[in-house]
């Protein structure tokens, strides 16, 4: 009796409402992404992966990796912060100009700016040479000089991510917080960081993935050792020149990784920058 | 407002097609990177010598290029700088008959000054100097480390860069105290000694030159090697340091 | 002097300049009311620290806050003012509780302290059962009384009540000055509540300052304003109709209208300031009987209700403003453009002297 009823009464279908002009074009946009991922999905040489996964290069790649991007992070957090507050909060001369060159990297080609980095805090650099004439300090060759490379093409992600929520916060709490008798550094503590907590997130893990997979700047400013100075992206060019099945396996690890992050974030980061 | 978007795409897509036109004019060559200032030379003497005809140069790491010509990229003409490179490339069917047009050998490279004082391979073994060797993958990295077997040389790099230009810029700049390199990249820089390695390390380093079965423009590709190897060419080469083949 | 002392001298942008004398004594009210534009943000900006003054000064309860001269400013946190905003501005990251214990904290006292002191106040303010609610889940009512137990929980010098009543509506408004009437006055010090809206200043304040173009044009009780008002402006806010005129010897001729009046004042003489309470002027289906010197066949323009009154204006020849019962509005069936008599007597016509 019950599946008669069913069978009468077919599910209405009705028309999608969407202009088909759209729809084309918004598939043509939709396979930019997902055509090259399907490509290193059917590349992967799935029987081995396990095997590919736990060799020696790729796991001192994505300790290296984990490593410089978390630290990279975590410093970008802490000077950061204060610069984004500093560019939305006061006013000096030459705040114009510091907030385009703290733009920069994203705009610069990596290599670009890992040679930068070497003017200026390689062996024979501005900086880097008084500084390894008196501590004996060298950053290129060395993880630390990965960090900066990280930090150094990660940062203004999260620098600009901040500043915008500084600057459509409503700075009158910040005024309600001083009349309640709050110093400026509370009033930062306990009000203007919880508010923008959430782009405050979403820049740091934007930043970190940034650093994840950064590879011309690392190359260039900290070259390529394997356990010190090869991340996960050096790795898989290194391994395309031999060895096409590393190669792939470690793409799918960064695409897996990145991805996970992503979604995890979607909701926070797409609603509310 | 669709009228627009459509005559736009049909502009893109025609003009696409635009990119390919002019085959016959053009010569498209896959070159080493460690020929990229010989070339460049051969490339204006060719131009100029077959007016109307335009050379086109990429330059990379000759491992790269391969992967290039397996994945269909048009080519008429590989120039490797790695003898088993060109092999590959012969075996898939993607390579003529190709011909040994230079030579090459392993020097070190020291910053002009040479602040650390390095006097020949055995510091290649010092932890306490900056060390860089090509990465291992790429042509330059496999016969150093084939020298370097033959020395009996225990190496201890502190990078492995990924084409020999970038390995020879950190050496101009000071910023590493010695690396292997080819002769012809010394030659190239003022800003940079060599150091003869002892002729113990006997390293074969031959380049071969092919015309490519896919490309374009098969003619042209055959006189583009064929100026390569005449006279004219090979002087160019030796110009640069390369030796003869 | 404890209280407020001040003479506020400061600017907004190129062409406002602000110039008002302010002084509050403990445990009293005033009003600065008056309307957009008028200064009133300016000064509460001025007050709180946020814009340092250009000249004059400004002390609190003995202390010196601002004194140009002196090149003396304290900042905002060190000011001991507490403000009720009229966008309440809660920390919305924060339960009730934690808004009213922030000036305690910020102020240095331990956790459990300042939490003790906080619900107190949370309590006087009848808001207990919200206090673990997050503070940007509350009604307007309800965060403008959390506003206000946040500002009270610091134990100001000075209570500043930034147009706190404008965002609510009509009824949570008549609520919640039943509120702010209660605490108020259990607050030991000077209080400064701005507002334009006359309702709030009259019924709150013990004294009324209206602040137009930078400039306090008028101060005293709100009977002064309504009684006497200094210009037009403020009378329109009291409700008063006020219009200039000459008086010779009782007869009015007015400067803005054709028509002619009958005062029984014929001592003042010359140029006059003419004012008509609204209560004053009777309106009639017919002509009246009796003898008013004073009446005209006219229209009704416009007719407004405000609760327990009527507001009624006129139209040619001459627009008053008319106060009169909802029944007798009802009555005489008034609505805009019906024809009505008005009338006044010539005592209840009041006249003073203009100025040139």
């Amino acid at each position: 009796m019950k599946d008669r009823v069913r069978d009468q009464q077919p599910r209405r279908r009705v028309r999608s409402r969407a202009p088909w002009q759209l729809v084309v074009l918004g598939s043509i946009g939709a396979a930019v992404f997902v055509l090259p991922l399907v490509g290193l999905a059917t590349r992967t040489p799935w029987s081995r992966l396990v095997e590919l996964v736990s060799s020696d290069i790729v796991v001192d790649a994505l300790k290296l990796s984990v490593t410089t991007s978390l630290i990279a992070a975590l410093i970008c957090l802490i000077v950061g912060v204060p610069l984004a507050w500093l560019l939305a909060r006061t006013e000096f001369p030459g705040r114009r100009v510091l907030r385009s060159i703290v733009t920069l990297p994203m705009v610069l080609p990596p290599v670009v700016g890992g040679a930068a980095l070497l003017f200026a805090l390689g062996r024979r650099g501005v900086v880097g040479e008084p500084l390894n004439e008196a501590t004996g300090f060298l950053l290129p060759f060395s993880m630390w000089g990965v960090v900066v490379a990280n930090v150094f093409v990660a940062m203004p992600f999260l620098v600009v991510t901040v500043e915008g929520a500084l600057n459509n916060l409503n700075a009158r709490y910040e005024v309600a917080a001083a009349t309640l008798g709050a110093s400026r550094l509370t009033v930062f503590r306990r009000v203007t960081l919880p508010m923008i907590a959430p782009s405050l997130r979403a820049g740091l893990v934007l930043a970190w993935a940034r650093a994840l997979g950064e590879f011309g700047a690392t190359i260039t400013f900290a070259g390529n050792l394997q356990g010190r100075t090869q991340t996960l992206p050096i790795a898989v060019f290194v391994a395309l020149e031999s060895d096409r099945d590393t190669a792939v396996a470690i793409s799918l690890v960064l695409v897996v990784v990145s991805l996970v992050v992503l979604m995890v974030l979607r909701d926070r980061w797409w609603s509310r920058t | 407002m669709t009228r627009g978007v459509a005559a736009f795409v049909a502009l893109l897509l025609v003009c696409g097609a635009c990119a390919d036109s002019a085959d016959d004019d053009t010569v498209l060559v896959l070159a080493a990177a460690s020929l990229t200032d010989a070339f460049a030379e051969i490339e204006v003497a060719f131009e100029g010598a077959n007016p109307g005809i335009d050379v086109q140069l990429n330059l990379a790491g000759s491992t790269a290029l391969r992967e290039q010509i397996f994945q269909g990229a048009p080519a008429d003409v590989f120039a490797s700088a790695n003898a088993a490179t060109m092999q590959a490339v012969v075996n898939a069917g993607d390579a003529n008959e190709p011909q040994l047009f230079a030579s090459n050998t392993l020097v070190l490279a020291v910053p002009i000054d040479n602040p650390a004082g390095v006097t020949g391979p055995g510091d290649l073994a010092d932890p306490d100097r900056l060390v860089g060797l090509c990465a291992a993958a790429v042509p330059c990295g496999d016969f150093a480390r084939q020298a370097l077997d033959q020395l009996g040389i225990e190496a201890v790099p502190d990078t492995n860069e990924l084409d020999v230009r970038a390995l020879l810029t950190k050496i101009e700049a000071g910023e590493l105290d010695v690396g292997m390199v080819y002769a012809t990249d010394v030659a190239a820089s003022d800003l940079v000694r060599g150091i003869a390695l002892p002729p113990r390390a006997e390293v074969e380093i031959v380049y071969p030159i092919a015309t490519l079965p896919d490309g374009s423009n098969p003619s042209q590709a055959t006189a583009f090697v064929d100026f390569v190897l005449s006279a004219t060419g090979q002087q160019i080469l030796a110009d640069f340091g390369f030796g003869a083949p | 002097m404890t209280g407020l002392d001040a003479h506020l001298v400061t600017a907004r942008g190129d062409d406002f300049t602000l110039d008002i004398q302010l002084s509050i004594a403990p445990g009293e009210t005033l009003a600065l009311l008056g309307p957009n534009g008028a200064g009133k943000s300016t000064t509460v900006d001025a007050l709180a620290g946020i814009v340092p003054l250009r000249a004059g000064h400004l002390k609190l309860a003995g202390r010196s806050l601002d004194v140009p001269a002196q090149d003396h400013f304290s900042p905002p946190e060190d000011r001991s003012i507490g403000v009720v905003f009229q966008d309440y501005l809660l920390f919305d990251h924060l339960s009730v509780l934690e808004n009213v214990m922030f000036g305690p904290l910020a102020s240095g006292l331990r956790k459990q302290t300042a939490r003790t002191v906080a619900g107190r106040w949370v309590k006087a303010l009848d808001l207990g059962a919200l206090a673990h609610r997050r503070a940007g889940q509350l009604s307007g009512g309800q965060a403008q009384r959390v506003a206000l137990a946040r500002a009270l929980a610091t134990e100001p010098d000075l209570l500043l009540l930034d147009e706190a009543l404008a965002a609510l509506d009509v009824r949570t408004r008549s609520e919640l000055r039943q509120v702010l009437s209660r605490h108020l006055a259990d607050f030991d010090g000077p209080r400064l509540l701005i507002t334009h809206d006359p309702t709030d200043a009259f019924l709150l304040a013990d004294r009324i300052a209206v602040l137009e173009g930078g400039r306090i044009i008028q101060v005293g009780s709100s009977e002064d304003i309504r009684r006497r008002p200094a210009t037009p402006y403020v009378a329109a806010l009291a409700g008063t109709n006020l219009l200039r005129g000459m008086n010779s010897n009782g007869s009015l001729s007015l400067d803005d209208y054709a028509h002619r009046l009958q005062t029984a004042n014929t001592s003042v003489k010359g140029p006059v300031l003419i004012t008509i309470h609204p209560t004053a002027i009777a309106l009639h289906p017919t002509q009246p009987s009796g003898s008013p010197r004073n009446s005209w066949r006219t229209t009704v323009a416009t007719v407004e209700p405000l609760g327990d009154t009527t507001r009624i204006t006129l139209a040619d020849p001459l627009a008053l403003g008319v106060d009169i019962t909802p029944a007798a509005t009802a009555a005489l069936k008034l609505s805009p453009g019906t024809p009505i008599w008005a009338s006044i007597k010539a005592t209840e016509i009041a006249v003073s002297p203009a100025a040139e």
